[in-house]
């Protein structure tokens, strides 16, 4: 019985979080549109959006292989597994032991891997630009997002993401500079891997500025569906991520009982709103920067995961 | 190599009170004319293909006087002014399109704005079917790691129809070449045999942006070759028409630029103070654009005292909104990162090619058709004229920033002058062939219009020429070496008109 009622919590944690993320997302833009004196769309739109496309047509290429047909839902699922993986309202989940900091990295490196094929796949040039970007990021965002998540695991000694969490709510914790270090170099990772201003704008109609639009110009229908929403989820799980480590408040253990479950999620939805609302903020405020200083802002971020890390074997060795 | 002819330089007092005396060359002379241009003593205004042969307006910028000159085809062909002065060539290519004429010696034969899909060729000379084209050909690109990237000619954002072929070596531009004629129209054609009211019409309707520059530049020309004495108040109201199209254009700008660096703060900021100066036209004149209110003769809308006290209103409220997002764009690192030193056109071309408005200005071409080819009213109001010497994404922005402030304060003297009486003057056709030349600073920079009545007062010939045929070929050289991703940024700084181009 106790099975069932653990499954059933990891159920809700993984249909919760597909639910929400189309609702951050467009949160996100219902903010950025305040915050540039439009009226915007409901933050209800993403939801119609995806509707709509799952109802319309799928346009091929005709030089499309199976890698392209396949690759959304491959996409999809990656990244919506690394997303219910992260703890959102509870911890301790009937499938936290493979919520590991590391999966999690792996399943989004694998979901990148196959955008950026199925961008060169038809053979488009927006496409071949769009991928070759894409992994130019991607080769500076991973080795920092590792070094984060090694900066954390070693402060917590441990990478699974549940345990993590614990740690963090005890006090055991204190106040430690690497841990500071490792939040600014997972924000910048954040935005990276989100194709956020200022790496990417996500709103922008220019074939030739565009990183993760314009490996998906040539997809339509369900297959765009999918990728919409894969990247709505990518930036669920990140925003849930930060705050899952370091503003650790409200997730109960998963035996909480259905008050604790009830607050933890309460708390949860405060920290997406308020993550979204600091986005849109920061979009807002800063402009785009040259596709080849991405490399200099990640590799800040890299740098910051690196000290995080050797800050810490330094003041443990005194 | 002979000797340059002697050409008729006119005053622009004189040429704009009275119709324009052509100076005709032979061959030689017209080739001579090439070299001039080649070594930069003289501005090409415009080139353009007029029965029996080729017409070419000059600029002296020494003296400050402007001669048109022609030579006659021998043979359907006359020599090229493109061979030795690069500026010229798409200019004949657009010619030859036109009328058939061929040019000797020319570098770049291809055709221009005829892309094969007109039904007739040569509409301006009579225009027998077209025989179809050969596929256009894309210069030819050789070397280690290229790859293309076609652009266009339909566009993801609402912004009108251009192809751009990048040769790229990874992010970094190699060569761009462009493509235009996607919005050709056929004014030239449609301008001929018509009357007046309705050239006027035509005029307005060739580049939508423009529409006052481009009207008052053929009610220029038709007032000097019918010498139509235009009553003062009608200047006055000209210049605030035109004024405001180039407060509603730089306010426009200066915000898609700063979008283009996903900067959108600023473009919906800048975007609500365009949109209140067009309201603002649409109180006072009746239409938002002020399309059709500048007439040979005069302007058909008059501005009351209301509309006169709306217009301060609104310039006030501009001066106390505008410098906020001066010091936005001033104080906003990430975007001075991307317009600062992107972009670079070198003064040197800006001055071969004669670049208008806020290209040239930008790159240390010290050129303002309001100061330096005066015409009322702007005789009779300060004119300042902004400089820099940069050239790049930022100077250009600079130069719109300093030209709001320009013509906030020109708008102001306007109205503070503005004398009373009629708007217009009814033109009278004088029962023999003449010629005007027009010569406006719109927005984007001088626009060039030059017409030829015949004895019934009806067009016979009517070029209208946009600054932009001098800017296009520039952004194709400021992008080298830039990487692609900066293009939409350089591009939106040049703001070139492909409407006005493609007639």
């Amino acid at each position: 019985m106790e099975l069932i009622g653990n499954l059933l919590l990891q159920g809700v944690q993984m249909f919760l979080v597909l639910v929400l993320a189309p609702g951050l997302t467009g949160l996100v833009r219902k903010a950025k549109a305040r915050l540039t004196r439009r009226r915007g769309a409901s933050v209800l739109q993403p939801y119609r959006d995806l509707w709509r496309l799952m109802q319309k047509e799928v346009i091929l290429a005709d030089n499309a292989s199976w890698l392209f047909r396949v690759s959304p839902y491959m996409i999809v699922a990656a990244t919506w597994v690394a997303a219910s993986l992260v703890p959102t309202f509870a911890i301790g989940l009937e499938f936290s032991w493979t919520a590991d900091f590391i999966a999690i990295v792996a399943l989004l490196g694998s979901a990148r891997f196959f955008l950026a094929l199925a961008g060169m796949d038809v053979g488009t040039s927006f496409g071949g630009i769009g991928s070759s970007r894409e992994m130019m990021i991607g080769a500076f965002a991973e080795p920092a997002m590792l070094l984060v998540v090694f900066t954390v695991s070693l402060v917590a000694g441990s990478t699974q993401l549940s345990n993590v969490v614990a740690f963090m709510q005890s006090d055991a914790v204190g106040v430690r500079v690497s841990l500071a270090m490792a939040l600014v170099a997972l924000v910048i990772v954040a935005l990276a891997e989100n194709a956020r201003i200022p790496v990417d704008n996500p709103a922008t109609h220019l074939e030739l500025t565009m990183v993760h639009e314009a490996m998906v110009l040539e997809y339509s229908g369900r297959h765009l569906a999918m990728i919409e929403l894969a990247a709505s989820l990518k930036l669920l799980l990140y925003v849930a991520l930060i705050g899952a480590i370091f503003l650790p408040f409200g997730i109960g253990p998963a035996g909480t009982g259905f008050a604790g479950l009830a607050a933890g999620l309460v708390f949860f939805l405060v920290k997406l709103v308020g993550g979204g609302l600091l986005l849109a903020v920061l979009e807002t405020s800063v402009a785009k920067m040259r596709v080849f200083r991405v490399a200099e802002f990640l590799g800040a971020a890299l740098m910051l995961g690196l000290l995080g890390t050797l800050l810490l074997f330094v003041s443990r060795s005194l | 190599m002979s000797r340059p002819p002697k050409l008729l330089w006119t005053r622009s007092r004189d040429f704009r009170a009275l119709p324009f005396q052509v100076s005709d060359v032979p061959p030689a002379g017209w080739t001579a004319l090439g070299t001039l241009l080649a070594e930069g003593k003289i501005t090409l205004l415009g080139l353009w293909a007029e029965a029996p042969g080729v017409a070419m307006a000059l600029y002296d910028p020494a003296t400050r006087r402007v001669a048109v000159t022609r030579v006659r085809s021998r043979r359907g062909a006359v020599p090229s002014i493109g061979a030795s002065h690069p500026p010229a060539q798409r200019l004949e290519r657009a010619a030859a399109d036109l009328t058939g004429l061929r040019f000797e010696n020319a570098p770049d034969p291809r055709p221009w704005l005829d892309h094969g899909r007109w039904d007739i060729a040569h509409p301006l000379a009579g225009g027998a079917p077209h025989p179809g084209q050969p596929p256009y050909a894309f210069l030819p690109v050789k070397g280690e790691s290229l790859h293309q990237v076609p652009v266009g000619p339909v566009h993801a954002g609402t912004i009108e129809p251009g192809h751009f072929r990048f040769t790229a070596q990874g992010e970094t531009v190699v060569r761009l070449e462009e493509r235009l004629g996607y919005v050709h129209k056929g004014i030239e054609r449609l301008m001929q045999g018509a009357d007046l009211a309705r050239g006027a019409e035509l005029a307005g309707r060739v580049s939508g942006d423009s529409t006052v520059a481009y009207a008052w530049a053929f009610a220029q020309a038709a007032e000097a070759a019918l010498e139509i004495e235009v009553p003062a108040r009608a200047f006055f109201l000209r210049g605030i028409m035109a004024e405001l199209e180039r407060l509603a254009n730089h306010l426009g700008d200066f915000g898609a630029i700063c979008n283009d660096a996903a900067f959108s703060m600023m473009l919906a900021q800048a975007s609500v103070l365009r949109e209140e100066v067009l309201r603002a036209a649409s109180d006072c004149f009746g239409h938002r654009f002020m399309r059709d209110r500048i007439v040979p003769g005069g302007v058909t809308a008059d501005l009351s005292a209301e509309g006169a006290s709306r217009l301060r209103a609104l310039l006030d409220r501009i001066r106390d909104r505008f410098p906020v997002l001066v010091d936005l764009y001033d104080n906003t690192a990430s975007l001075l990162d991307r317009t600062v030193g992107t972009g670079w056109l070198s003064p040197t071309l800006a001055g071969q090619f004669g670049a208008g408005g806020f290209v040239g200005r930008a790159s240390g071409r010290d050129y303002d058709t309001r100061r330096d080819l005066r015409y009322a009213p702007y005789d009779m109001v300060q004119v300042e004229v902004a400089g820099r010497k940069e050239g790049d994404v930022n100077a250009r922005v600079w130069i719109r920033i300093k030209e709001v402030e320009h013509s906030l304060g020109l708008i102001t003297q306007m109205l503070n002058t503005l004398p009373a009486g009629p708007i217009l003057a009814e033109p009278v056709s004088l029962g023999e062939t003449r010629s005007g030349l027009g010569l406006v600073e719109g927005f984007r920079g001088d626009i060039l219009a030059w017409l030829s009545l015949d004895a019934d007062g009806r067009i016979a010939r009517c070029h209208m020429r946009d600054p932009s045929w001098f800017q296009w070929p520039l952004l194709e050289a400021v992008i080298e070496g830039n990487i692609i991703a900066d293009f939409p940024l350089c591009n939106k700084s040049f703001n070139c008109s492909y409407s006005g181009h493609d007639l």
